[in-house]
C-alpha cells in the first residue's frame, strides 16, 4: 500500500501538490507513481522563471526503463526546481514527498489546487485503477 | 490472461513486478532493478528464462540439416555438450532469430531461441525439416533458469551431489552436460560467469528456492536487459531483426563463410551485402551528456571527413537500444549508424541534440568497465 500524506492534494496523472507558508505551490510525483516507475536514474525539471499551463507537459522521469512526463496540475511560473535531483535521482524513489521535490509555482490562482483530489479521493482512485 | 512459465506463482511469492513480455507474464523486478543488476556483476543473480523456447531435433541428417538452415557451422561442433550462437536468416539475409545450438549426438542437437519468435520458429524451421528428415519437438516441459555473476557457479554447483560438482565446475565456456534430468551450461546473457540451467519444470520452484537459500539474487528482465546491453549483446526485436542482415547488427563473427561450399540459407545475400561499399552497421554510443538513451531515438551524424561531393545534409542513424548504464553510471546504446560515421555524433532526445561517441561494444566484461567514462 503506498503512502498517501493527508495534507496533500492528488492529480489523476500522480502528481501531488502541496500550498507552502509562502503561498507558492510545491509539486512531485506520488510514492504510488515512484514506485510504478522503479529505480529512477535522470530526472529533468523545468527552468526558474518559466509560465506554465494546467496539464502541460515541463518535467520528465527517467526510470532504467522509460521516460515519463510530468505534469503541472496548475498554472503559474515557476520559482524554483529542485536541483539536487540532477546528482541525486534516487531521492525522488526515497523520499516523494520531502526531498524528492519537483519543483515550485507561484501560481495564477492557488485556490485551483483545492480543485484536485484529496488524500481519501486518492487513495479510492489508485484503487479503482488498479481493479 | 498471458503465457506463465512453472515459476510464476514463486515469482508473485517473492514480490515479483510482473509486466507482459512477449505474451509472457514475466518478472520484471522483485524490488531493486539497480540492485538486481550490481548483485550480477557482484555476486550471483538468477533469471527465469522458461519462456524461452527448447526444440530438440533428431534425425540422421540433422547436423546437414542445421548447417543449411545457420549461418554460423554446427559442424565446428565435435564434443557432446558444445554450443554455438547463430543467426538463423531468411533468404533476403534478414534474421529470423537468432538462438544457441548445442550438438548433443550425431543424431540429436537442441536449440534454444527467443520467447517473442518461438511459433514463427518452428514453422520456419519444420518447413525445412521435412527434406531431412529431421523431427522437431518443443520441450514445454522444462525450464530454464539463469544464474549469472562472479560467485554464480559456485553457489549453483552447492545444489548438485558431490561427485557431479567437479564436473560441473570444469565446464568450459560455452560447454554444457547432462546430469540426470538437469542440463548445465555455461552460457548467459550477461556478461558475467554463470550458468544456464535446463531442468523439468516440474522441479523448477524447488530448485529455485534451494538456489535463493544459496544467496542467490532473483533479478528480472529489467536487470537483464540492463545488463546484456552493458554487455554488447543485441536483443532479438530491438537491435536484430528480419529487415536487417548479421553485417548491419554487429554479427558478422557470427557468420561462418568458411567452408565455401556451406551452401546456408541467406549466403547469397550476405555475400553480395559484403562486397557492397557503404551500408550500415551497428555500434555503441556513450551519451556525453546527462539522460537516457532510448531505442528509435535519431542519431545525427558527421560523414568522414573530406569525402568528394558529400552533401551538406547530415546522414542519419537510429538507436536500436539504450538504456542507462548502473555499471558505469551513463547512459549508453545500441545504434544502427553509416558506416563512414565519424566518431562524436548527436542524439535527439525530446527534440534537443546531445553528444555522444561511437564506441566499441562491449562496455562492461565481468565487472569491469571496458569503456573509459
Amino acid at each position: 500500500m503506498s503512502d498517501i500524506p493527508s495534507d496533500l492534494r492528488y492529480s489523476k496523472s500522480h502528481e501531488w501538490l502541496r500550498r507552502r507558508q509562502d503561498g507558492a505551490v510545491e509539486i512531485g510525483i506520488t510514492d504510488h507513481a515512484q514506485s510504478a516507475l522503479g529505480d529512477l536514474v535522470f530526472v529533468e525539471v523545468p527552468d526558474a522563471g518559466r509560465s506554465l499551463k494546467a496539464g502541460e507537459a515541463c518535467a520528465v522521469v527517467e526510470s532504467v526503463k522509460a521516460a515519463s512526463d510530468v505534469y503541472s496540475p496548475v498554472s503559474g511560473q515557476v520559482i524554483a526546481a529542485n536541483e539536487a535531483l540532477a546528482t541525486k535521482p534516487e531521492l525522488l524513489n526515497e523520499d516523494p514527498y520531502g526531498e524528492g521535490w519537483l519543483f515550485r509555482i507561484q501560481a495564477v490562482s492557488p485556490a485551483d489546487g483545492s480543485l484536485l483530489m484529496n488524500a481519501a479521493d486518492y487513495a479510492k482512485y489508485l484503487a479503482d485503477e488498479a481493479e | 490472461m498471458g503465457l506463465r512459465t512453472s515459476l510464476y506463482d514463486t515469482h508473485v511469492l517473492q514480490g515479483a513486478k510482473i509486466v507482459d513480455f512477449g505474451g509472457w507474464e514475466m518478472p520484471l523486478h522483485y524490488g531493486s532493478q539497480i540492485e538486481e543488476h550490481h548483485a550480477v556483476r557482484r555476486d550471483a543473480g538468477m533469471f527465469d528464462v522458461s519462456h524461452m523456447g527448447v526444440i530438440d531435433l533428431q534425425g540422421a541428417r540433422v547436423r546437414e540439416f542445421l548447417r543449411s538452415l545457420l549461418a554460423n557451422d554446427v559442424g565446428r561442433l565435435k564434443i557432446s555438450g558444445a554450443a554455438l550462437y547463430s543467426c538463423m536468416l531468411l533468404p533476403s539475409g534478414g534474421v529470423i532469430d537468432d538462438l544457441i545450438a548445442y550438438f548433443v549426438s550425431d543424431t540429436r542437437f537442441r536449440l534454444v531461441v527467443n520467447a517473442g519468435t518461438r511459433d514463427k520458429d518452428i514453422a520456419w524451421i519444420r518447413s525445412h525439416a521435412e527434406g531431412f528428415a529431421v523431427s522437431t519437438v518443443l520441450r514445454a516441459d522444462l525450464a530454464i533458469i539463469a544464474i549469472q555473476g562472479p560467485n554464480a557457479r559456485e553457489k549453483t554447483v552447492a545444489l548438485l551431489p558431490p561427485p557431479q560438482r567437479a564436473a560441473a565446475l570444469e565446464l568450459r565456456p560455452f560447454r554444457g552436460t547432462a546430469f540426470d534430468s538437469w542440463f548445465i551450461a555455461r552460457t548467459g546473457y550477461t556478461g558475467e560467469d554463470g550458468f544456464e540451467v535446463m531442468l523439468p519444470a516440474v522441479d523448477a520452484a524447488q530448485a529455485w528456492n534451494a538456489l535463493l537459500a544459496q544467496g542467490i539474487q532473483p533479478a528480472g528482465l529489467g536487470a537483464r536487459d540492463t545488463l546484456r546491453l552493458e554487455a554488447g549483446m543485441n536483443l532479438y526485436g530491438n537491435d536484430t531483426d528480419e529487415n536487417h542482415h548479421p553485417l548491419e547488427s554487429g554479427l558478422a563473427w557470427t557468420v561462418a563463410f568458411e567452408p565455401g561450399d556451406r551452401d546456408f540459407i541467406g549466403r547469397q545475400a550476405l555475400q553480395s551485402a559484403r562486397l557492397a561499399d557503404g551500408g550500415n552497421e551497428l555500434v555503441g554510443l556513450l551519451l556525453e551528456d546527462r539522460g537516457v538513451l532510448r531505442s528509435h531515438q535519431k542519431v545525427v551524424v558527421a560523414g568522414s571527413a573530406g569525402k568528394a561531393g558529400a552533401s551538406a545534409a547530415p546522414l542519419l542513424g537510429e538507436v536500436t537500444s539504450g538504456t542507462f548504464s548502473p555499471t558505469l553510471n551513463r547512459s549508453i546504446a545500441l545504434a544502427r549508424v553509416p558506416r563512414t560515421a565519424a566518431p562524436c555524433v548527436q542524439v535527439e532526445i525530446r527534440g534537443k541534440l546531445h553528444a555522444a561517441s561511437i564506441v566499441k561494444p562491449p562496455f562492461v566484461r565481468h565487472g569491469k568497465p571496458l569503456i573509459p567514462v
